[in-house]
């Protein structure tokens, strides 16, 4: 009944066990409410495989150096704005995460000579993100962190003398934790499609969410109706192209197709509405979920021709085939006179060049709008593929304002006492838009370490 | 008994299956790191029949995969790698070996392994007590010689070298059509290192060892049982087989007669073999019994329960006949030992033990792909990871 715990951790993903573990160890008694059962227990973390971590000198999971500059440079470069402050502590601080994370039972991936090399700026867990959660959860248990599933939080609620009262659901009877400190690393709200239809409207219905279906947002929305400060644009997420034809929730990696460069993608009315050949894949294939999503019925097709069927990475489903375009255009909806005559002008478009992957080539389209940029080879040769394409949103940037002691801040920027935030609820403190592959997890290691600390500290005080 | 609905499904179903899953993890590789199967897996886009076969054959069942993969059951992709590879594999012994008519009576079937065992000591008691007469058969006495008193010893070695001939040529025969299904030729197996490489991953359980800390067995957490109880057991086995071999140049060479003294090499290397074989076959049985259901298929389990009991078994009556063979019960132990050694034979190129072959074929062949694949002045055929913008 109303349990009074030290530290209250609302949340079971990487942010959630690294604030956990640190609390624990600091000598809290702690208590990990978390949405999913056990099996799909870890919010997106799960679908995660590495982390970016600043190093000077090589390492047994990191090649060379990441100096801390870099970082920033690499993270201004696809964000623009951020606190810098806060910015600046997760890079410093990422430096001895990766030791951390070793002395907490992670495994990282071994350096196999060709098939797998070392990345010199993220350190890939061995097994992916749902093998390191097994871990932490393993080590937070071994260490005497109280972990309840299928536990949603419902409500937050501060208390006058700091940390606050929990309320949540499980098996069908709420109940109530009091926390003299509650750290909230409950992830965004991409879960909740009404959210997201505030902003996106009947759009949003046809959003693929590529990750948990547990992060609908509850505890962050409470803790705003309670005058949390917010940060980040609430219509921004993260979104990439996906199988239209995967699960609407909990795709994870396996839907994501990188054939966009390879051929046209076209919408509903086979019309091309993007340039598919602008930038280097890596970096500009997180666009595609934002263009797509303003496309007629949130859908558009990736088509191609047999010169490209191996030059991407092998897909979940498979793709759709035929030896015509004009027999292709049916079994994707699309009026065939209308595809034939895009890939025509497209085709006809393209200038002479010399094609290599590789680098941003000079094979491009002239006087053809929207233009192809680089890769630009003609359509053909059959059989032709396809691939339905649909926004897979990966997580949502609008969170909780912090300082860098992970204090959740009032409308007025002072902390509100016993409140502590970490992970993807926070994470827009520093990310506003674009991505930097690896810096959710830095993101949730660094401030959910923090937060387990300051949150111990206030709960023991 | 075995009702209907749990007879094992048609290869091609399962190699269907499996073939489902193994797309999925081909777009996801979150699983490179554990061990052979991703790598190879990674090699390929279309998987055809043979394909999953290999890598089916590659597979260890550790298990790592299964407990990282956040697209296991209830996730609508349902992925369950080891289950559905350890099925492929249960169908390749049963599909490779010759005859096939053999694999499908000792396909993991306990009453008819059971059958197999009780009419094969039946078989070579009864003859005994026929041919020998009972005053001989419980005669007792533990003179040299007195075993082949009991059973002469061409009657003894014949039949023994004429089951190990039968094995041997059936397992040989399945590890040809398995070299030959996945494309090789004879030639391209003279590549030393990667037998090399393959011999020492074989012995050493590579990838039972994950990053150090051991498999996921018998379930999430990492631990060496497994992998220590398996060599307990390949240890007692050939010891086993030195004791044999020693024992035949005694008989052959020395003109000394079984059974030997306490503190001879036979006997010595026998007893140790024979309580190594107990202790990881006891260990084993345990351990698959406390383990994990989920990922495992009941029909591969089976064949690993049938082979254990049968090492049991002759491991077993051996050190009880080395206990009691200077009482009346010698003939009778001799007998019954023999008669668990013919069914362990007969069975053998249908059961678990086939993994020796069909495993150490595979991982040879994903040395050869793996150093062709690093080298490609050495094959152009094979791709790796697409280098896209």
């Amino acid at each position: 009944m109303n349990p009074l715990y030290d530290v209250v951790v609302v949340g079971g993903g990487n942010a959630a066990l690294c604030a956990a573990m640190e609390a624990r160890r600091a000598g809290a008694s702690v208590l990990i409410l978390e949405a999913a059962p056990r099996h799909s227990r870890g919010g997106n973390s799960r679908h995660t495989r590495n982390v970016r971590l600043v190093h000077e000198r090589a390492t047994d999971h990191l090649e060379g150096a990441y100096p801390e500059d870099e970082f920033w440079r690499d993270l201004i470069e696809v964000t623009g704005e951020t606190d810098e402050r806060l910015a600046r502590l997760l890079i410093r601080d990422s430096a001895g995460l990766g030791a951390w994370m070793t002395a907490n039972g992670v495994r990282w991936q071994p350096a196999l000579a060709g098939t797998l090399q070392l990345s010199r700026t993220n350190a890939f867990f061995l097994g992916g993100g749902k093998a390191l959660l097994n871990t932490y959860y393993d080590t937070a248990l071994r260490l005497g962190v109280e972990v309840a599933y299928e536990s949603e939080v419902a409500d937050v609620v501060p208390a006058g003398e700091g940390g606050a009262s929990v309320s949540f659901r499980r098996g069908g009877v709420s109940r109530e934790a009091r926390g003299r400190a509650v750290v909230v690393a409950s992830g965004g709200f991409e879960a909740d499609l009404d959210w997201l239809g505030e902003h996106w409207g009947a759009a949003a219905a046809n959003f693929a969410v590529r990750g948990t279906p547990f992060n609908k947002g509850g505890p962050l929305r409470a803790l705003l109706a309670q005058g949390a400060k917010p940060v980040a644009d609430p219509r921004a997420f993260h979104a990439i192209a996906v199988d239209a034809r995967g699960p609407r929730f909990d795709g994870g990696i396996v839907t994501r197709l990188d054939t966009i460069p390879f051929g046209i993608v076209v919408n509903r009315h086979a019309q091309r509405f993007a340039d598919e050949g602008a930038g280097l894949w890596p970096k500009r294939y997180a666009s595609w979920g934002a263009l797509i999503a303003a496309q007629p019925d949130q859908v558009a097709y990736s088509i191609l021709d047999a010169k490209a069927a191996e030059a991407y990475m092998p897909s979940a489903y498979p793709p759709l085939r035929a030896a015509s375009l004009r027999d292709l255009a049916p079994a994707l909806g699309l009026d065939p006179a209308a595809l034939q005559a895009t890939v025509q002008r497209y085709n006809t478009a393209i200038q002479p060049g010399t094609y290599d992957p590789a680098r941003l080539d000079d094979c491009r389209t002239a006087g053809l709008d929207p233009p192809k940029s680089h890769w630009a080879l003609p359509m053909t040769d059959p059989p032709f593929l396809a691939y339905p394409l649909r926004p897979g949103i990966t997580f949502t940037y609008h969170g909780l304002a912090v300082d860098e002691r992970a204090r959740v801040l009032g409308q007025d920027g002072s902390p509100m006492p016993g409140l502590f935030a970490a992970g993807e609820v926070m994470a827009g403190n520093v990310l506003r838009r674009g991505y930097l592959g690896g810096v959710g997890m830095t993101i949730g290691s660094v401030f959910g370490r923090i937060a387990g600390r300051e949150a111990a500290k206030h709960g023991l005080a | 008994m075995d009702s209907p609905e749990q007879r094992p499904a048609p290869l091609e179903v399962l190699v269907q299956e499996a073939e489902r899953q193994l797309t999925v993890c081909n777009a996801c590789r979150y699983c490179e790191g554990y061990c052979a199967v991703f790598p190879a897996l990674e090699l390929r886009r279309d998987l055809k029949q043979d394909d999953i076969i290999y890598l089916a054959n590659l597979c260890f069942e550790c298990r790592a995969c299964y407990y990282a993969c956040p697209f296991t059951p209830p996730h609508e992709f349902g992925l369950n790698i080891p289950q559905a590879l350890a099925a492929v594999r249960r169908e390749t012994y049963a599909a490779y070996a010759t005859p096939r008519l053999l694999s499908r009576l000792f396909g993991g079937s306990r009453f008819l392994l059971g059958l197999t065992v009780a009419l094969c000591i039946l078989l070579v008691f009864g003859s005994v007590l026929l041919i020998q007469g009972s005053d001989v058969v419980f005669a007792g006495g533990a003179a040299p010689g007195s075993f082949y008193r009991v059973v002469p010893y061409t009657a003894m070695v014949i039949p023994a070298l004429a089951l190990s001939a039968y094995w041997l040529v059936a397992l040989a025969a399945g590890g040809v059509r398995f070299w030959r299904g996945a494309g090789g030729t004879p030639r391209r197996l003279l590549d030393p290192s990667s037998l090399l490489r393959a011999t020492r991953d074989a012995f050493g359980l590579a990838y039972l060892k994950g990053s150090g800390d051991g498999c996921a067995y018998p379930d999430e957490r990492p631990a060496h049982a497994r992998r220590w109880l398996h060599q307990l057991l390949v240890a007692g086995i050939l010891l086993d087989l030195a004791s044999t071999s020693v024992a035949a140049v005694y008989h052959n060479f020395f003109g000394r007669d079984a059974p030997y003294a306490y503190t001879s090499w036979p006997v010595v290397l026998g007893t140790a073999g024979g309580l190594l074989i107990v202790l990881g076959a006891l260990g084993l049985l345990r351990l698959k019994r406390r383990a994990d259901p989920q990922p495992a298929d009941a029909g591969m389990l089976a064949l690993d329960y049938a082979f254990l009991v049968l090492l049991l078994l002759t491991s077993v009556s051996g050190l009880a006949l080395l206990v009691l063979r200077d009482t009346a019960a010698q003939g009778t132990l001799l007998t019954v030992h023999l008669g668990i050694v013919a069914a362990l034979y007969l069975t053998l190129p249908y059961g678990k033990f086939a993994h020796v072959v069909y495993r150490y074929a595979a991982l040879v062949r994903y040395h050869i792909e793996q150093r062709r694949a690093l080298s490609p002045e050495l094959d152009e055929g094979s791709k790796g990871r697409p280098a896209g913008p």
